[in-house]
């Protein structure tokens, strides 16, 4: 039985390494090392009934990887992820899992590529709610796709139509409706509105916090807009190569944050009141996570870095309900 | 005039379907000088994609271009063969899609890809190329590119492969490029340096971009002029300061206020009511007037073109008035 107060998503040391080593054979003759891709490491958060937990940082951090193994498409290579009370990487028969993708959707970063381009609109949407008797009936599934095209903004005409008569913004629009079908709890959303326009973006953030208070969904929501994540998100976790360094309520991470990272990433926002400000791109090249920098894995980049960084990896502190992992934080008290 | 390197005159793009023609551009022109930058912003399923798409002469059939005419360096490019086209595709224009997988190739490394795009419009041996092809990777901000240009597209997170996506338009060097939300999976600081990268070619090679984002931010710091589009049409353009700072069109006013900010802290974001028309149902008059709060009677009736106001132009029945004030001034 699961009790509210348990969280609905715990992840605790969750890895993932790809190993992208060259063949066999290059390794033999060639004397070359095996090579992984180190894109997750060790990270531990919970997602609460409800909440909306943003995950942000870097291009390549690891955020689409922590995504695809909480909806079971990508298997650890250590560590754990629950939904609710459950580990899915243990979850071994496909029915055992169908239980669980129902209850969890996941919209993706690339909208075109997960939609099957021989489909109509119907069908994909029909798709998920036939499969899952989530209404019976060819009337009540068409009434229902219908009213979740309109949720999304787009017509009932759409039904008739094939991805590739869209345009991106309304591509995504129909991923959204997809994920949707299904009255699913958890909703893991990878750059949900990052295609989208300002005016129709507006619409989807509000819909998603309507159906948030309305069914009490929670959302793990991936974007690199730090306005988005401002106005939706509860708690905020910053990725920086494949590391968890803060994890905090929104208003700590916007006001008081912890992290030099997270201090240097809000200094990046783009200048919209135009007042000339140039956007300093952080300094140091971006470190390539086949084979991170030793100790903190942003010492390289880190405007305080000390001795003790380029040594030992920070640990984890709890800071409250929240964390950080910072060698100078620790320093500070 | 020769000093646009592209112009665009009364571009319309239509689509026959079984219930008739459609309009899905209408009427757009435009022009970008070498070395400017021109941002393309609007409502999702304005046109901007299929604008860049009749630019590149990738329209996707049955959509075809009905009127008007495409010059690049004073030369027509809208009438030319396929390939012809794709010629100049690749050399003279470089194009960054919107779907970052749909111009890569999954089969092939994407060193490979990088090298032989280089070779078919450079004269320039392989190892050459593939020099060329990492220095464009470390430009475009790839971390350890030299270990990273032997792998498959699909070992690449979203936002590199967006930028490898631009590293293929970059390569041969174009004149224009015709970049269609290029940094929209990548994060603020990525971000910053790629559009330094297309800053720095544009001020250097006087290349001329048209940047289609609805990333104001990054129109903010990237455009010299703003084009905004809505329901197939051009409603307002002008430097970009000016269309930001102090818009004209109600619907450029209803899209600067829908951007969510940092500095305020707001329950629901305002949204601009309704949805804009599809192809099959554009209204008559002013395509904006049923979400439209000032709309009246003339709206309805007829269309507005475009109005020079003091520095942009707009096209909305309200400026002709305040246009005609502010010319008096
Ligand atoms: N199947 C794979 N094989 C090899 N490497 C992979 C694979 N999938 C991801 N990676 C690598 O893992 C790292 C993290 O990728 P991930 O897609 O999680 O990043 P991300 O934070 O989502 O980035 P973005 O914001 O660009 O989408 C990257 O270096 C990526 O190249
Ligand atoms: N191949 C096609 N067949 C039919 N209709 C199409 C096709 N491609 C685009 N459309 C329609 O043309 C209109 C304009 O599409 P376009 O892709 O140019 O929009 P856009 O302004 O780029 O929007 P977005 O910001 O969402 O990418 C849309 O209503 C779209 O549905
Ligand atoms: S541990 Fe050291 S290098 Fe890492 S963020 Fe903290 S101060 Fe900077
Ligand atoms: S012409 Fe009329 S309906 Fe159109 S934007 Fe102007 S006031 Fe509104
Ligand atoms: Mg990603
Ligand atoms: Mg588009």
């Amino acid at each position: 039985m699961s009790s509210d107060n348990k969280p609905l998503v715990r992840a605790r040391n969750l890895t993932r390494h790809f190993d992208v080593s060259p063949p066999f054979l290059n390794r033999v003759l060639e004397g070359k090392q095996r090579q992984f891709v180190k894109a997750v490491e060790n990270i531990d958060f919970d997602i609460a009934r409800g909440e909306t937990f943003a995950l942000v940082g870097e291009s390549g951090c690891g955020k689409t990887t922590v995504a695809r193994m909480l909806v079971g498409l990508e298997r650890p290579t250590s560590g754990s992820m629950e939904f609710d009370g459950t580990d899915i990487a243990l979850l071994k028969t496909r029915r055992e899992m169908r239980q669980y993708r129902r209850r969890m959707q996941m919209i993706f970063q690339d909208p075109y590529a997960s939609l099957n381009p021989r489909w109509r609109v119907m069908s994909i949407v029909a798709e998920p709610i036939r499969s899952f008797g989530t209404v019976k009936g060819n009337d009540a599934v068409r009434a229902r796709v219908f009213k979740l095209l309109r949720q999304v903004g787009l017509g009932e005409d759409d039904a008739y139509n094939y991805p590739h008569e869209f345009s991106g913004g309304q591509r995504q629009r129909i991923a959204i409706a997809r994920a949707l079908a299904t009255r699913p709890e958890f909703v893991v959303c990878d750059e949900p509105t990052s295609a989208l326009d300002v005016s129709v973006q507006a619409q989807i953030l509000n819909l998603m916090k309507r159906l948030q208070k309305e069914l009490g969904l929670s959302y793990l929501l991936i974007t690199h807009d730090l306005a988005v994540v401002h106005h939706i998100a509860s708690r905020v976790g910053v990725m920086y190569l494949g590391h968890l360094c803060e994890s905090a309520d929104t208003r700590t991470i916007f006001s008081a944050p912890r992290h030099p990272y997270t201090k240097l990433l809000l200094e990046t926002l783009p200048d919209l009141s135009m007042q000339g400000r140039q956007r300093v791109p952080m300094a140091g090249e971006v470190p390539s996570p086949m084979n991170p920098p030793s100790g903190c894995v942003f010492h390289p980049r880190c405007p305080y870095a000390m001795e003790i960084c380029k040594k030992k990896l920070p640990e984890r502190q709890n800071v409250g309900h929240e964390l950080v992992a910072c060698h100078a934080y620790q320093a500070e008290k | 005039m020769s000093e646009q390197l592209l112009d665009v005159q009364d571009l319309r793009v239509m689509l026959p379907t079984r219930k008739g023609l459609l309009t899905a551009v209408d009427g757009v022109s435009m022009s970008i000088a070498a070395g400017e930058v021109l941002g393309v912003v609007g409502e999702s399923g304005a046109g901007k994609s299929l604008t860049g798409a009749a630019i590149t002469g990738l329209l996707e059939p049955p959509l075809y271009i009905a009127n008007g005419k495409i010059e690049l360096e004073g030369k027509r490019i809208d009438n030319l063969s396929y390939s012809k086209m794709r010629r100049i595709r690749g050399k003279q224009i470089g194009a960054i899609f919107q779907d970052p997988l749909t111009s890569l190739n999954p089969l092939y490394s994407v060193g490979r890809q990088l090298v032989e795009t280089i070779t078919t419009h450079l004269p320039v041996s392989d190892a050459v190329a593939k020099r060329q092809a990492i220095d464009l990777l470390k430009e475009v901000g790839l971390p350890a590119a030299e270990a990273r240009i032997g792998h498959f597209p699909h070992q690449f997170s979203g936002g590199m492969r967006q930028r490898v996506v631009i590293a293929l338009a970059l390569c041969a060097n174009p004149r224009l490029i015709i970049a269609d939300e290029p940094t929209t999976a990548l994060d603020v600081s990525i971000q910053a340096q790629i559009i330094r990268l297309l800053k720095r070619l544009c001020r250097e090679h006087k290349t001329a971009v048209m940047l289609i984002t609805h990333d104001m931010g990054v129109i903010a710091e990237t455009a010299d002029r703003v084009a905004v589009m809505y329901a197939g049409r051009i409603v307002e353009v002008g430097p970009v300061k000016d269309v930001i700072k102090n818009p004209h069109h109600p619907y450029t006013v209803g899209l600067m206020n829908s951007i969510p900010s940092i500095a305020r802290e707001v329950e629901w974001l305002t949204q601009i009511d309704g949805a804009m028309p599809r192809l099959n149902d554009i209204p008559d008059g002013c395509a904006f007037h049923p979400r439209c709060p000032h709309a009246f009677e003339r709206c309805r009736r007829e269309r507005p073109n475009l109005i020079p106001m003091r520095n942009s132009q707009a096209a909305c029945w309200l400026c002709k008035k305040e246009g005609a004030d502010e010319q008096r001034q």
